[in-house]
């Protein structure tokens, strides 16, 4: 069932580029039907999980290249069956927000759609090259949603974006490669791939690697440049999917095959340098910087897209750390922080790109300081206020049971990593809060530039209200109940951390 | 000397110049004072029918041809051999029906019938064992594809590329002319067997200097043959001087028959390497050089791939970064491409196994290549230049060429589930599955990044297609037997990128072993 | 009653009161006065079913996040009862108070309502994770309340309350956070019943090192930012006089007490050893709060923060008594004082919600009389136009200053009853400010009531019927616990006992 999250979302694509060009509502239902289905589909198949506790559920497994061993095998996990969730809502979501779009509709959706079913495929895959392939499909469409609707210097933030996720897949691809060849070309399952014994030096080299190809995308630091830059360049839809869901791709794959297949390659080297003694220490010290980095730029900003932004680098910071503790709680709290975060920055790109930009036109905190959006846009503003807390990392919200699982996590496995990450969080109120102020509550009075935006600002459209209730409920139904995640995480990364991959 | 088995071995070459005749005999007894239209529809339709004829044929022809004299093979049908005049047949075809709407000749009889014979050069090569053949053929090809270039009379690019083709060609004949020679001085004897035999032999290490210069002077032969970086300098020329068919039979045709002479070359050097190896278990007392260090022909001939395929990665992705002109951007990465391929060729082994992946890169390239040719020359007879500004808002002139383009340009960029993208994984694979380690996985690497590098140029061509605004909104019409050609080209681009094991399945069906 | 869960209905009552609110356009002040009065009902109610033996009742259990010890877990003594009859009066008194909001209201109450969420919240949560949770959802609502309909310094005031609760906050988290890293545990009662027999400070040091005393310096910290304690009670002044009146009736007279709240259930329970280690500069620091808030009351010449400064000084008592108490191995003759002590500190934290409220109501009051004076030299001899009103607001500052007879007295008597036998010189010190306060209050009622009435206010509005009806419960509550404190101190002396005997010094 779960398979036709992906069939449906590349059917809905290969529709909307057949549709007429000039019947954009059309394009829109279409792309909210697919969206919702999709959900739906997302929350069956994650209740279906329930009365098994989240075992792991072989959705498919068909040969596809049989001299090679290839399968298209699907299947699903409690982690997978989060994030597909997450896929899920992010795509209803983003259509929501997406209502506007007048320039070419239909191909806008088809990308959409593309990409959202390039996401399903990769959450679900249990083969490694068919992950790689719905990986890539991913990436193509985020260069074209850019390039064409995003904003400010669109064409350089989608190239980046799309070079930066080549590089990063090569590197994952080479892997790919090296695994399949030392492993002996007889498959490239992930289960399989796993139980081959690949040699600890061949781990020890592979890991970084693929790690760091996936790492890429989850805008680790100091590979995170692309990230900043094509948030602000994509248009909202785009910048809350790749927020939101693409990241995750990035740090999904850093757990699903770079940590479950190369146990090994974080293995102690024997030698320790400033007391980095290993990969995982080399990677766990990159998302510590990342945390405090993110954090510590996003206060410097002047542009509130860049704020938020660089404000995913520091949350994706926590993915990584939890992901490099190593222990159940951690793990779990990096798979949480992934739904959280997901969430939270859909909601923070939303406010900002679409619900803000849109009717102000400018994004420049300065500006926006004139304009006292509190009064004339309050339901922005109280939306942002909830995004900001969810964000801050309050309790109640999703980010702090994920955030704080993390920092257990990394607290049993090095303290010192968990007091740095401690400072972004504090850094991290101080940015939300400062972006918060200046964007919404500030009283600073009117500029000369004003005069140009005293226009009435549109009145906020029901696909807003509806979006934003959504992603709200979200963050807030896992806040108070965290369990309902994480009982499906629990037991996936307690397999995964067992060994055997998965 | 039996001329039936002669005759009866070369019934698909046979079965091309017949079409080509027929092709000049139609074109200039009959239909002299008839429209082009129908005089190109008629042309091409022969021609489809001749490369129809020769497929039928193929399998007619026998395991080969034994010269009776010597009792040498000369020619060897199935296995590579087959897939490779299969795939040259078939994308013969497909450029043949790219004539459509061609305007750049009156002479569309001529055009057609040397199209057919260069095609019949393929084959040739294809199934070749002797050098004496595989230079024939060679130049039965290349010289129809000088002629080619040459085609479009009126424009001065042409003429110029065509001159330039035909010189670098004529030298690189010399040269490899001149290490066959030294083969045969080394050897006696001109059949490719018993020239490895003895080259791994005690002739071989004996006559190590000459064999050295002459297999740099046939990797200079075939590197030329390839556009192998440092012999590609024709290729940009050429590719942007040919008339659209020509340039697509070109970078296709040309490719797959070049490609399938240097498999059947890394196929008997294996062949013959592992033979003396075997020997050498079992026969310790024989000397046998190549097994004691010598590096023999294989080794020697790896190297030199290894050499062509890392420069031409290099170069030809790089050189591509900086194109305006989409053809020059082709042929660079046509350069590129065919590094890929030498990288393959050059960790051979297995030889099914390697063999299957290159045949399986140079005949999606090949497919690839012509859509992506098809594309160029309708957009370029809309807007008179292949300038990549040429290529603006290409998806409101026309917006289902635009998505042709799209597929095309991101299969050759190897992005899954395109084929391009199976292709290069499978030919890694491949390479990674002879050499796991050192040095194999080193290139790999640089051939995967080198991969994401050239997306960047692909992008550029795209970001012109579909992002940019268009600067002339009108529509660009495109001849429906093109668009169709187009169609299927991306149909297939995409289906067989989607169950990649159809095609593999069906090269694999040619090697018993497999 | 039983197994009805009394408690999460108190706390969801606002928060659902708030959601109509929201809707409810200008009606809201409506929803908000049902919704408290139904809160005060419901405290009261839970008052009444308490367990006798002073333990903890109305417990409620459920399953939240077991892998990061977050339980469901809520339940009161007399001291978490008290606190939210507290809660409850004072939210309504400010909701009666505010009926001058005409900017955006349905937004105002819905805060307003939350807030009270919040203290509710935090009043009946026995597991850190829950207690923070409500702890952090009172404090946004007070920023906005403070930041939207504050008087003109109002971004500054609330952006330095914020981040000065937020800093305290932090401390907490991360001293909490160190507490579950060691023990894996992150319930009140059991950490409670680990730290008194030694447990606790075992696993900490065994997890952390020897970080006890720091955890405790956070955790203290945290509250002391909340009470406040000096030096780090610098926002309040600013936040307390910038809020609207009915505002700073919240902030003083119910969240205030969240922070000497904490130190009660939390910081004396977990870290009883380490206060008693630090027993002296925190007594130097309650009473330099006591005595500074006492004079710098007295050199203010705006009302609102003449009472601020006077709530620190008053809140200042409370923490003077809970330092005092902690004495290691305490005597019989000991024990007797420090039961006196804490009876004295829940009392104080109770009357002064109820008086500070009160007061500050006052103040709004007058402001809406002036239209914004409010500086304690604008006035003089208004007894002679507002007889009533200068009679209630007197025996509103009388309980402030804490004459016998009204609530004030008997909270303070109790405390220094308690505290001269175990801290003599504090509390001798801490007298000085008592007699400060005094001055202080006898000042402001002579300057605004007394003397000669200045022209501009000749017709000074008396209290007009609504405003006397509102008031008048309050002012017989001040004379009812001031003349029969028995009412509080039965229910809550038992658990006063069962505290004591818990916490180990």
């Amino acid at each position: 069932m779960l398979a036709w999250t992906i069939y449906l979302s590349f059917a809905g694509a290969l529709a909307q580029a057949l549709l007429p060009k000039d019947k954009p509502s059309i394009s829109r239902w279409l792309a909210l039907a697919v969206a919702l289905a999709g959900l739906a589909l997302a929350v069956a198949g994650f209740a279906a999980g329930i009365p098994n506790h989240f075992a792991r559920v072989t959705i498919i497994d068909a040969p596809w290249v049989p001299s090679m061993g290839i399968h298209y095998l699907l299947a699903a996990d409690g982690i997978s069956l989060v994030l597909v969730l997450l896929t899920g809502l992010a795509a209803v979501a983003g259509v929501l927000f997406s209502w506007n779009i007048e320039l070419r509709t239909n191909e806008f959706f088809a990308f959409y759609l593309a990409l959202i079913g390039g996401v399903y495929g990769v959450f679900l895959s249990f083969d490694l090259f068919l992950l790689f392939v719905f990986y890539e499909i991913a990436i193509v469409p985020k260069y074209f949603l850019i390039a064409i609707w995003g904003s400010t210097r669109r064409e350089y933030g989608a190239m980046k974006l799309a070079l930066y996720s080549f590089v990063g897949s090569a590197m994952v691809l080479v892997g790919l490669l090296a695994a399949y060849a030392t492993s002996g070309s007889h498959s490239t399952g992930l289960v399989s791939l796993a139980h081959a014994g690949l040699p600890v030096s061949f781990q020890m080299w592979c890991f970084p690697l693929v790690f760091t190809g996936f790492a890429i995308l989850a805008g680790m630091w100091p590979f995170h440049t692309w990230a900043p830059t094509g948030h602000v360049a994509a248009p909202t839809a785009a910048s809350m999917l790749l927020a939101g869901v693409v990241m995750k791709l990035g740090a999904y794959g850093c757990l699903r095959v770079a940590i479950s297949l190369f146990p090994h390659g974080m293995d102690p080297w024997g030698f320790s340098l400033l007391g980095v003694g290993s990969w995982r220490d080399v990677f766990a010290v990159l998302a510590v910087i990342g945390i405090v980095y993110g954090a510590l730029v996003a206060l410097a900003q002047t542009d509130f897209k860049f704020v938020i932004g660089y404000s995913s680098v520091s949350h994706m910071g926590f993915v990584l750390l939890g992901l490099m503790t190593l222990n159940q709680i951690g793990m779990t709290g990096a798979v949480l922080q992934m739904f959280s975060h997901g969430v939270i920055a859909g909601l923070l790109f939303a406010i900002v790109g679409r619900i803000v930009y849109e009717r102000t036109h400018t994004r420049q905190l300065a500006e926006l300081e004139t304009m006292h959006l509190s009064k004339r846009l309050p339901f922005a503003a109280w939306a942002f206020v909830i995004a900001g807390m969810a964000s801050m990392g309050l309790p109640g919200f999703s980010g702090f049971v994920a955030e704080l699982q993390v920092l257990v996590g990394s607290w049993i496995a090095k303290p010192g990593w968990t007091i740095a990450a401690g400072v972004g969080i504090v850094v991290g109120v101080a940015y939300t809060w400062r972006a918060l102020q200046k964007a919404f509550f500030s009283d600073a009075p009117p500029s000369a530039h004003m005069h140009e935006h005293a226009h009435e600002l549109a009145a906020i459209t029901v696909p807003e209200i509806a979006g934003v209730m959504l992603l709200v409920a979200a963050t807030l139904i896992v806040g108070l109940y965290p369990r309902i995640l994480l009982e499906a995480i629990e037991p996936a990364v307690k397999t995964l951390l067992a060994g055997g991959g998965q | 000397m039996n001329y039936a088995d002669l005759f009866r071995a070369t019934l698909p070459e046979t079965a091309l110049e017949v079409g080509a005749l027929v092709v000049l005999v139609v074109d200039l007894g009959f239909l002299r004072k008839s429209a082009l239209n129908l005089r190109v529809a008629v042309a091409a339709l022969l021609g489809v029918a001749g490369c129809t004829a020769a497929l039928w044929m193929l399998p007619f022809q026998g395991m080969g041809f034994v010269y009776p004299g010597t009792g040498e093979m000369l020619l060897a049908s199935g296995g590579s051999s087959a897939v490779a005049q299969i795939g040259i047949l078939l994308l013969t075809v497909l450029t043949l029906l790219l004539l459509a709407d061609a305007t750049f000749t009156q002479h569309v009889g001529e055009y057609v019938a040397v199209v057919l014979m260069a095609a019949a050069g393929g084959l040739l090569i294809a199934a070749a064992q002797d050098l004496l053949v595989i230079f024939v053929g060679l130049e039965l090809l290349s010289l129809g594809l000088y002629i080619l270039t040459a085609f479009a009379k009126r424009s001065g690019k042409s003429a110029e590329a065509a001159i330039k083709y035909y010189l670098f060609g004529g030298m690189s004949a010399a040269f490899l002319l001149f290490g066959f020679s030294y083969l045969y001085g080394i050897a006696g004897s001109t059949n490719l067997y018993r020239i490895l035999l003895a080259v791994d032999g005690p002739q071989g290490a004996q006559a190590a200097p000459l064999l050295y210069v002459a297999l740099v002077m046939i990797a200079a032969g075939l590197g030329f043959k390839v556009a192998a970086v440092p012999f590609h300098l024709w290729a940009p020329d050429t590719y942007e001087g040919a008339p659209a068919p020509a340039a697509a039979f070109i970078a296709s045709v040309s490719k797959v028959a070049s490609f399938a002479l240097l498999i059947l070359i890394g196929t008997a050097a294996l062949q013959v390497f592992e033979a003396i190896h075997v020997m050498a278990k079992y026969e310790p007392q024989a000397h046998i050089p190549a097994a004691h260090g010598f590096w023999g022909f294989s080794v020697s001939w790896s190297l030199i791939l290894v050499v062509l395929a890392l420069a031409s990665m290099v170069l030809g992705n790089l050189a591509a970064l900086a194109q305006t002109s989409v053809r020059r951007l082709l042929a660079y990465s046509a350069i590129a491409h065919a590094g890929y391929m030498l990288l393959g060729l050059a960790y051979f082994s297995n030889a099914s196994r390697s063999a299957a992946a290159i045949l399986y890169y140079v005949l999606t390239y090949g497919l690839t290549t012509i859509g992506a040719f098809g594309v160029v020359g309708a957009v370029e007879k809309a807007a008179g230049s292949d300038r990549l500004d040429a290529f603006l808002g290409l998806h409101k002139r026309n917006p289902l060429l635009a998505a042709v383009l799209l597929v095309l340009f991101l299969s050759l960029a190897g992005i899954p589930p395109l084929v391009g993208f199976w292709a290069k994984f499978n030919l890694f694979a491949a390479v990674l599955h002879a050499s796991p380690t050192g040095m194999a996985l080193g290139l790999v690497i640089l051939a995967v990044g080198m991969s994401a590098v050239s997306l960047y140029y692909y992008l550029q061509v795209l970001k012109r297609a579909w992002v940019m605004p268009a600067v002339d909104e009108t529509p660009i019409a495109v001849h429906p037997v093109t668009m169709a050609v187009l169609l299927l080209v991306s149909a297939g681009v995409v289906l067989l990128g989607c169950f990649p094991a159809l095609l593999q399945g069906w090269i694999a069906g040619f090697y018993p072993g497999m | 009653m039983n197994g009805l869960p009394v408690l999460t209905l108190l706390t969801v009552l606002p928060v659902v009161g708030a959601a109509i609110a929201l809707v409810a356009g200008k009606h809201a002040r409506s929803v908000a006065l049902i919704t408290t009065l139904g809160g005060l009902v419901l405290s009261l109610v839970i008052w009444t079913q308490l367990p006798i033996d002073g333990s903890i009742g109305l417990v409620e259990r459920a399953a939240w996040a077991p892998s990061l010890g977050i339980e469901y877990h809520l339940g009161v003594d007399a001291l978490g009862a008290l606190m939210l009859v507290l809660s409850a009066i004072v939210t309504l008194l400010s909701v009666d108070a505010a009926d001058h909001v005409h900017r955006q209201p349905n937004l105002y109450f819905g805060l307003v309502l939350l807030l009270e969420a919040g203290l509710f919240g935090s009043f009946t949560a026995l597991n850190f994770f829950h207690w923070f949770l409500f702890w952090e959802l009172s404090l946004i609502p007070a920023f906005f309340l403070i930041k939207l309909w504050g008087g003109a310094k109002r971004g500054p005031a609330a952006t330095q309350f914020f981040v000065y609760t937020m800093a305290g906050s932090v401390a907490l988290l991360l001293a909490f956070l160190a507490v579950f890293l060691s023990t894996g545990n992150m319930d009140f009662i059991q950490l409670s019943a680990m730290a008194s027999s030694g447990q606790l400070e075992q696993m900490v040091t065994a997890h952390l090192g020897p970080v006890m005393m720091w955890l405790a310096i956070g955790v203290l910290a945290g509250f002391a930012v909340k009470v406040p304690l000096a030096p780090f009670h610098t926002w309040l002044p600013a936040a307390y006089s910038e809020a609207p009146s009915p505002v700073t009736m919240l902030l003083t007279g119910a969240m205030s007490k969240m922070g000497v709240y904490g130190l009660l259930r939390i910081a004396v329970p977990l870290f009883g050893h380490q206060i008693a280690q630090m027993r002296t500069p925190l007594l130097a620091l309650a009473v330099l709060t006591v005595v500074m808030g006492a004079w710098t009351a007295a050199a203010q010449k705006d009302l609102k923060r003449v009472f601020a400064y006077s709530s620190v000084n008053h809140l200042g008592y409370c923490l003077l008594g809970i330092f005092a108490l902690a004495v290691p191995a305490a005597g019989a003759a000991e024990q007797t004082s420090q039961a006196a002590a804490l009876n004295g500190v829940i009392l104080q934290m109770f009357n002064h919600g109820v008086t500070a409220a009160a007061l500050f109501w006052f103040v709004a009051m007058i402001q809406e009389r002036t239209g914004g004076e409010r500086g304690i030299n604008d006035f003089g001899g208004l007894r002679k136009p507002a007889p009533v009103f200068a009679g209630m607001m007197g025996i509103v500052l009388f309980s402030s200053l804490g004459l016998p007879g009204l609530n004030g007295f008997v909270g303070e008597f109790l405390i220094f009853r308690g505290v001269f036998p175990l801290a003599w010189v504090a509390a001798a010190v801490s007298i000085l400010g008592l007699l400060v306060t005094a001055a202080v209050i006898l000042t402001v009622i002579q300057k605004v009531f007394a003397g000669p009435v200045p022209e501009r206010w000749a017709s000074f509005p008396d209290m007009y019927g609504k405003e006397r009806l509102a008031m008048a419960p309050v002012i017989g509550l001040m004379l009812l616990l001031g003349l029969v404190p028995q009412l509080i101190v039965d229910s809550v002396n038992p658990t006063v006992v069962n505290l004591l005997a818990h916490w180990r010094f």
